[in-house]
């Protein structure tokens, strides 16, 4: 056994544990900080499987942004933890839940050690038309030309979570703003973080986006960046949330896809159909559509966080 | 010259790796919670710094230098934010303002 043999089960048994004492953790809240401790954790496991796209996927979204949406759950839920028992799931219920769980990954397991050899893949494809589309990261080709409709309807399905999530609002306040993230007055050391780190941030954020490329990183991780960005700020009151009827927001959240169909649509008259990309052109345009997808994952994951608007808007 | 900085690359990681080990002890066995932040905010600053200027010799590129650099930098202003944003929140539990 190497060193590296040790950390990666030292790590797996740490993932195990972690996920463990989320499931029993007695207080919402708590449990919603392992969660994130197991997201950061499980970026850890990506990056040593050498995933790195999926790794700072897992650390900006699965951590990052669910864990402030699940922090925002808890904190709602509160009063509901303390008084209220009648709606938790009973012992037989989780046992079942347990037993169904175990049975998955059970027979997850028996499938994956069973496969003879490395199994059927398309990696070996999927990086031999690389140069067709003048691109480095596979992962990139995969998600913006060979399954580009999926990516595409991807960020149509946020933007039904986020009408979803607007909805929700009561009927004097639809096309108002959100209520503020924090009920407290922001400490001022949040603030003062809020004014110096955006700029690294939306920095950091379009490199990612655009190194996506040729290596990790891409649309959606720089677009989760430039979130939190806009989180911290709004955490810290320096802006106020938009009114959701607002026109620019609405143009902003859905410019990424329109971008994407229209790109699509043109690729009937410079390609070979429907999300079809001509070989000239193709790092550009698929570059031209990322930097719109960025702005909308942007917007859109946090209004997620944000919720539905509370104050009346001016203008219904 | 190569050896003298493998070297101080392993010498510093060990230290900076000390330093975590310490102020995880220290989260564990301090007696309150102002305390355990302390021992978490100062050893986890000094611990990153020198796993940083550890690894600054073994980087290909000026480009890397800057990001490990960066990186430290960022971690320095991230973790101290939350140090205070944590102590005056226990602060806050501990003297409600009346």
């Amino acid at each position: 056994m190497t060193v590296l043999d040790l950390l990666d089960t030292g790590l797996a048994v740490l993932v195990l544990a972690v996920a463990a004492w989320t499931i029993v953790a007695r207080s919402n809240f708590a449990a919603v900080i392992g969660f994130m401790t197991y997201g950061l954790l499980l970026s850890l496991v990506w990056a040593r499987i050498a995933a790195l796209d999926v790794a700072i996927t897992e650390a900006a979204i699965g951590s990052g942004v669910t864990g402030l949406l699940l922090i925002g759950a808890a904190v709602r839920l509160r009063a509901l933890e303390k008084s209220d028992t009648a709606g938790q799931v009973g012992g037989l219920g989780r046992v079942g839940a347990a037993v169904l769980s175990v049975l998955v990954v059970v027979a997850l397991a028996a499938v994956f050690l069973s496969a003879e050899g490395q199994g059927p893949s398309l990696a070996p494809e999927a990086a031999r038309h690389l140069p067709q589309f003048g691109l480095g990261n596979p992962i990139t080709a995969v998600l913006m030309a060979y399954r580009a409709i999926d990516t595409m309807l991807e960020k149509v399905v946020l933007i039904l979570a986020v009408i979803g999530v607007w909805s929700l609002a009561p009927d004097g306040a639809w096309g108002g703003a959100p209520a503020n993230l924090s009920l407290a007055e922001p400490d001022p050391a949040l603030v003062y973080l809020a004014r110096v780190l955006p700029p690294f941030g939306i920095v950091v954020s379009i490199y990612i986006a655009w190194v996506g490329a040729s290596e990790p990183g891409g649309a959606f991780q720089g677009g989760a960046l430039l979130a939190a960005m806009a989180l911290v700020v709004l955490m810290a009151r320096l802006a106020p949330a938009p009114e959701v009827g607002r026109l620019w927001l609405r143009l902003v959240i859905v410019s990424g896809p329109v971008t994407f169909l229209a790109v699509g649509l043109l690729g009937f008259a410079i390609a070979t159909g429907f999300l079809a990309y001509p070989t000239a052109y193709a790092k550009a345009l698929i570059l031209f559509i990322e930097a719109f997808m960025v702005l909308s994952i942007a917007a859109m994951l946090p209004l997620l966080v944000l919720g539905p608007p509370k104050v009346p808007g001016g203008r219904a | 010259m190569s050896l003298a900085l493998d070297l101080f690359t392993v010498v510093a990681v060990v230290l900076g790796a000390f330093f975590f080990l310490a102020g995880t002890v220290g989260l564990l066995r301090f007696p309150d919670s102002l305390s355990r932040l302390h021992a978490l905010t100062k050893a986890d600053n000094l611990g990153l710094g020198l796993i940083v200027l550890g690894l600054l010799p073994q980087a290909t590129s000026l480009l890397g230098v800057l990001k490990l650099v960066a990186i430290w930098g960022l971690v320095q202003l991230s973790g101290a934010t939350v140090a205070q944003v944590v102590a005056s929140a226990i602060r806050r539990r501990q003297d409600p303002p009346s």
